[in-house]
């Protein structure tokens, strides 16, 4: 457990009288994909809107890379390198592409008032190499022809892409990628799971929400199934996948819905 | 004729310098500041009343803009952390106790009989029949700066935070941007902004009393920055220019109409109206604004 990046320990998150999140335990190891499954509803999103600062826990403990980090303001766990994407695709509408990119790059002198003017060389320097990784990353993305578009113009697909590109702008140590392949086609799909195993080889440590299971197999290193806020199982993508249990939650689900 | 002129360049200069201040919280950061003028009377007040205890005048200003842009930030601290609209219903609040304490402070503020003999910049250098184009000259040249620190900050990296926080908030937080933070800033900007188009205000009037900051200025300065549209420094001034231009030649027009001083003010508050309504039907992104800024949540 060294190398253990992430440690969640009986997280709870109540919304009135319904347990979206009902003592959640989990370990991430550093470097590593991880992926989280479990029918619709069952606490995903909120267990990253827990880990991310977003919704304060009621209970338990959320500790990165050492770290307690639950309670801590949302931007704060965001500056150690723990960064989230949103299920639903937030690009900053009136803004460029480029812009929404420069926008998760950290440490910016020039985001202090009144710097841009009184480090005016320092301040423009920073922004020229903000914004060659701004390309970098938006090549590897194939945005880089969109970087002068207003993001509100983008398809949906694009904008989840872009999501993941603004998030790798912060050079985070942990990203957690919320459903990042609803709305991209499938060749798209294809090339961002290439991208997202590439990430890891640079050392990257990433948990994904994913609903489409080939994705999620032929991404994780570990899987772990929520249903209603509880893990239900964990271990080897393949075993996880087949155990009767996690067959049974999905198809509960699907027949409730039926009816 | 001249002198004319010189009054409507005064009075647009002064208010463009109001409306930038507005623009910097709305056009750029998304706040709803529907109590601006209480920033403006608090620079005019505190210059008005510094200068005549002594404090040389550039200090005076200064310190006006320090305490409106204190109490602006203390307004943002005190409701922002509250739902949004929180923020619209306490400035409005705010700018009529300010013009309330005004009127009732009498023994600081000489109440509703206003104060006047008051020192102004350059006073004894420039002959009186010339004073106007000399202040008119020093409003140009605040303007301008006051323009390109805005351009420049809106351009910079602080300025793309807080077009970010205007956007979704919940996104600048997710890169660690403390968008509280960077609202209380802009407030705390504009206010000392709006504070320094009231020290002018007072250095043009040579008479303030707490009746100059009806809540309906704050208006005017909406009606600029929504006219030039928001988000556009550029657009802003435009429309504080064109709404002067406008209040002034229908003054000069009233001497020909028959129609009673207050049914002219009316009829020209309905023609504004109409005007608003027309650029929102037909360019509904303000003169100076970009189409693609109203692509909001499409
Ligand atoms: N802010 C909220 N307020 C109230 N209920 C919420 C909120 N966020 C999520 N929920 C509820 O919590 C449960 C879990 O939701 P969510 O975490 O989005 O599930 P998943 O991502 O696994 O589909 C759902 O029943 C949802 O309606
Ligand atoms: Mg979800």
């Amino acid at each position: 457990m060294e190398n253990e990046i992430l440690r969640i320990e009986g997280a709870i998150k109540r919304f009135g009288g319904l347990l979206a999140v009902d003592g959640c335990s989990l370990s991430v190891q550093e470097g590593t994909i991880v992926g989280l499954i479990g029918p619709n509803g069952a606490g995903k999103s909120t267990l990253f809107d827990l880990i991310s600062g977003f919704v304060r826990p009621d209970a338990g403990s959320i500790i990165f890379s050492g770290k307690q980090i639950g309670g801590l303001p949302a931007y704060r766990i965001a500056r150690l390198g723990l960064v989230r994407t949103f299920q639903i695709p937030r690009a900053l509408m009136r803004m460029t592409v480029l812009e929404n990119m420069m926008l998760g790059s950290q440490n910016q002198t020039g985001e202090m008032i009144f710097r841009p003017i009184l480090s005016w060389g320092r301040v423009q320097a920073q922004e020229r190499s903000i914004e060659k990784k701004a390309e970098e990353i938006l090549k590897f993305f194939d945005l880089l022809r969109m970087k002068d578009e207003y993001a509100g113009s983008m398809s949906g697909g694009q904008k989840k892409m872009l999501e993941m590109a603004r998030a790798l702008m912060a050079d985070p140590r942990l990203l957690l990628l919320d459903e990042p392949f609803s709305g991209v086609n499938p060749a798209l799909s294809e090339r961002l799971i290439e991208r997202i195993k590439m990430l890891r080889e640079k050392g990257l440590t990433i948990m994904i929400i994913e609903h489409a299971i080939p994705y999620v197999l032929a991404l994780s290193d570990e899987l772990y199934v929520l249903n209603k806020g509880a893990i239900l199982a964990n271990g080897r993508p393949d075993q996880v996948i087949s155990d009767p249990k996690v067959f049974e939650a999905y198809l509960g689900v699907g027949f409730d819905a039926q009816h | 004729m001249l002198d004319y002129l010189i009054s409507i360049m005064l009075t647009a200069g002064i208010y463009a310098i109001f409306a930038l201040g507005l623009n910097l919280q709305w056009g750029y950061s998304g706040l709803l500041n529907f109590g601006h003028v209480a920033f403006m009377a608090i620079g005019a007040y505190a210059t008005v009343l510094l200068g005549m205890n002594g404090v040389p005048l550039i200090f005076a200003v200064l310190a006006g803009m320090v305490l409106a842009g204190a109490c602006g930030a203390f307004l943002g601290v005190a409701t922002l952390r509250l739902r949004e609209d929180y923020l619209a219903i306490v400035t409005i609040g705010f700018s009529e106790i300010i013009r309330f304490l005004l009127l009732n402070w009498s023994s600081l503020t000489r109440g509703s009989f206003g104060l006047y003999g008051y020192p102004r910049p350059l006073e004894g250098l420039v002959a009186h029949e010339d004073y106007n184009i000399v202040l008119a000259g020093i409003v140009i040249i605040v303007l301008l700066l006051v323009y390109a620190l805005l351009e420049v900050l809106a351009k910079s990296p602080w300025g793309r935070v807080l077009k970010s926080v205007r956007d979704d908030e919940a996104v600048s937080i997710s890169l660690g941007k403390n968008a509280f933070s960077y609202k209380v800033q802009a407030l705390a900007l504009g206010s000392a902004i709006a504070a320094l188009s009231g020290s002018l205000l007072a250095f043009y009037l040579q008479y303030i009393n707490p009746n100059n900051f009806q809540p309906i200025e704050t208006f005017y300065a909406w009606i600029m920055v929504i006219m030039g549209g928001s988000g556009s420094n550029r657009g802003t001034i435009v429309g504080a220019i064109l709404l002067w231009g406008f209040f002034s030649t229908t003054r000069f027009l009233e001497g020909y109409i028959s129609f009673s001083p207050s049914a002219s003010s009316a009829a020209r508050m309905v023609i504004i109206g109409v005007i608003l309504i027309g650029l929102m039907m037909f360019r509904p992104q303000g003169l100076f604004g970009r189409k693609e800024d109203l692509a909001v949540g499409k």
